[in-house]
């Protein structure tokens, strides 16, 4: 069965969607990345959908899911890379992704991860440096 | 109105609504439509077509290129044989599901078009049709 890459980068996973998912595959994403983030321990979790020439309510609710999972698994989610025409379509379809953090490009969303396990290390003094 | 070119595509798995998409979108890009109508129509389509999948139980969606004095569209219909809507203007209400979703295939539809018609009644299937004018 066809499936989207996840790949592991340090404390953070990965996931550029290339293609246009059906519904299944895009189940199938929310699933494996779930499970991802508890077998690796993630921290992060960055999605690049800038290849997505179209977000629909199933599509924003599958990022919503996986942003709130990974909430309840101590992982941030970051969506980067919406293009403008998706990110006007959604808004007018009615979904602005509530309790999604998104970020312009994967550079910008990288620092935005970087920032918030830098910030739940300090708060969970565990005696590492807060940089 | 004149209808120029009429195609038609089933709608029987979550493959087929990528296909109606994708049918869609190249015929947007024909027509000359602006990135931001194309991206409106096609999430539209692919709205429609999932619900056509998921409540009517499959179905056929058809994609016309409509024209009207010097105005251009796309003319898109959905239709099935399913259960058919009991309650229309509750359906059409953003937040009703019956599916578990959000609610918002509908509303969100007939937002993004310029035209929308639906006639549906239990037992007789429901159809859809919108326009989105270049």
């Amino acid at each position: 069965m066809e499936r989207i890459p996840i790949l592991k980068m340090g404390g953070c996973l990965l996931v550029s969607i290339q293609v246009d998912m059906h519904d299944r595959l895009a189940m199938q994403l929310q699933d494996d990345l779930t499970a991802r983030i508890a077998a690796t321990g993630a921290r992060g979790v960055l999605i690049d959908i800038s290849a997505l020439e179209m977000v629909d309510s199933f599509i924003g609710r599958m990022l919503g899911n996986i942003a709130a999972m990974s909430r309840v698994l101590d992982a941030t989610t970051v969506v980067v890379g919406m293009q403008p025409a998706v990110a006007i379509t959604l808004v007018e379809l009615g979904m602005s992704l509530p309790g999604v953090r998104t970020a312009l490009n994967i550079e910008q969303g990288m620092a935005l991860l970087d920032a918030s396990i830098s910030a739940a290390d300090g708060e969970d003094s565990d005696g590492r440096p807060d940089d | 109105m004149v209808a120029r070119t009429i195609e038609s595509h089933p709608v029987t798995t979550s493959e087929h609504v990528v296909q109606v998409r994708q049918a869609v979108r190249q015929r947007a890009v024909e027509l000359g439509f602006s990135l931001v109508d194309q991206t409106k129509i096609v999430t539209a389509a692919s709205e429609l077509a999932r619900n056509t999948l998921t409540h009517g139980g499959g179905g056929q969606a058809t994609i016309e290129v409509v024209v009207d004095g010097v105005r251009r569209g796309l003319r898109l219909g959905f239709e099935d044989d399913g259960p058919g809507i009991a309650d229309v203007e509750k359906a059409m209400k953003d937040g009703f599901s019956t599916a578990g979703g959000l609610g918002l295939g509908l509303s969100g539809a007939k937002r993004l078009s310029n035209e929308f018609s639906i006639s549906s009644a239990p037992g007789l299937g429901t159809r859809i049709f919108i326009t989105r004018w270049k």
